[in-house]
């Protein structure tokens, strides 16, 4: 990682923010760019999920951390607190690890 | 200060969003853990988690750069997450008045936790309190767990600890109450599925981009008497 790339992230990630508080502040924005924006996350925290689950590289792999998630979603579907579904995640994903493979 | 302590609800809101805090903390630490082992300094990650802060765009980020992707590819997912301020920005903007200093600060703590924790308040008062709090305390713990991570990333492998599967597990916490709804949950669909069929077939990186297009399903108009998904 360079400088340049913590300060250009910095730069980019604060220009979003102050575009929706401080400039656009209660100015809307046409609806068809309202819905899409607000679908972002949805699509982005999956694809960062599957990527972060099956995938080392460019190959797609079925390891510990397909149990770790599956357990945290299961924890996240019973409503647990945010650090219970990590702590659980982690866990899980440590004891396939160590006892299963 | 002196009237959060007379009023009960008050009490509550800054009593929640202060524990709400201090778990995003211990999630800090495997940032931190995760970004050294990345390749970044611990200087470098410090100053990620103070200017940057938005944590799934600085996981994105050092995930990428982890795994092997290019710098470009890094920033733009990392960038493309970042994106989604700009709308909570827009949630809060008309519950935000006040001098531009004040916005400007506001703006930085403008996060998925402190805008959540505001909306789910009845009053403006409440809204405030429960954002200010929350920003305030999320990044003094965000910035205290990135240091401690940091400094022990050297000195543990994350493996062992199960600690690369915390950040998907985070974000399946974040991700689940967006799937009730019927468009998020075609959005989450559409964007997991480009993900898994690209990461063979595409640079490191890419496929996280080009799940962005999951927001298309946004572009038709809801019938009538719907209510609109709104991210919170």
């Amino acid at each position: 990682m360079t400088w340049a790339f913590v300060f250009a992230l910095a730069g980019t990630a604060y220009a979003f923010k102050v575009l929706g508080l401080v400039v656009v502040g209660e100015r809307r924005l046409p609806p068809v760019l309202d819905r899409c924006l607000a679908l972002i996350p949805a699509a982005m925290l999956a694809a960062i999920v599957v990527k972060d689950t099956f995938s080392d590289g460019q190959a797609l792999v079925l390891d510990a951390r397909a149990a770790g998630v599956a357990a945290a979603a299961v924890a996240a579907w019973r409503k647990a607190p945010l650090i219970v579904v990590i702590v659980i995640g982690a866990a899980v994903t440590a004891a396939v690890r160590r006892f299963a493979t | 200060m002196r009237e959060w302590l007379r009023d009960p609800r008050m009490r509550e809101v800054v009593s929640a969003c202060i524990t709400l805090g201090f778990a995003v903390g211990v999630f800090a630490v495997s940032f931190g853990v995760a970004s050294v082992s990345s390749g970044a300094s611990v200087a470098q990650t410090c100053a990620l988690s103070l200017l940057v802060f938005t944590g799934a765009s600085q996981f994105a980020a050092v995930s990428v750069l982890g795994s092997g992707g290019s710098a470009a590819s890094a920033f733009g997912g990392a960038a493309l997450l970042a994106a989604r301020n700009a709308v909570y920005g827009l949630a809060m903007a008309q519950h935000m008045k006040g001098s531009l200093p004040m916005r400007l600060l506001a703006a930085q703590w403008t996060i998925d936790e402190s805008t959540a924790m505001a909306a789910v308040q009845t009053d403006d008062a409440h809204r405030r309190t429960a954002f200010w709090v929350t920003g305030g305390s999320i990044y003094l713990f965000w910035n205290v767990g990135t240091l401690a991570g940091a400094l022990l990333g050297s000195a543990i492998d994350p493996e062992t600890w199960g600690l690369d599967a915390a950040f998907p597990a985070a974000f399946v916490a974040m991700l689940w109450p967006l799937l009730r709804q019927r468009r998020p949950a075609l959005a989450a669909a559409i964007g997991g599925a480009l993900c898994l069929v690209l990461i063979p077939i595409t640079p490191v990186g890419v496929p996280i981009l080009c799940a962005a297009l999951g927001v298309l399903v946004g572009l038709p108009t809801p019938p009538p008497g719907r209510t609109v998904a709104v991210a919170q």
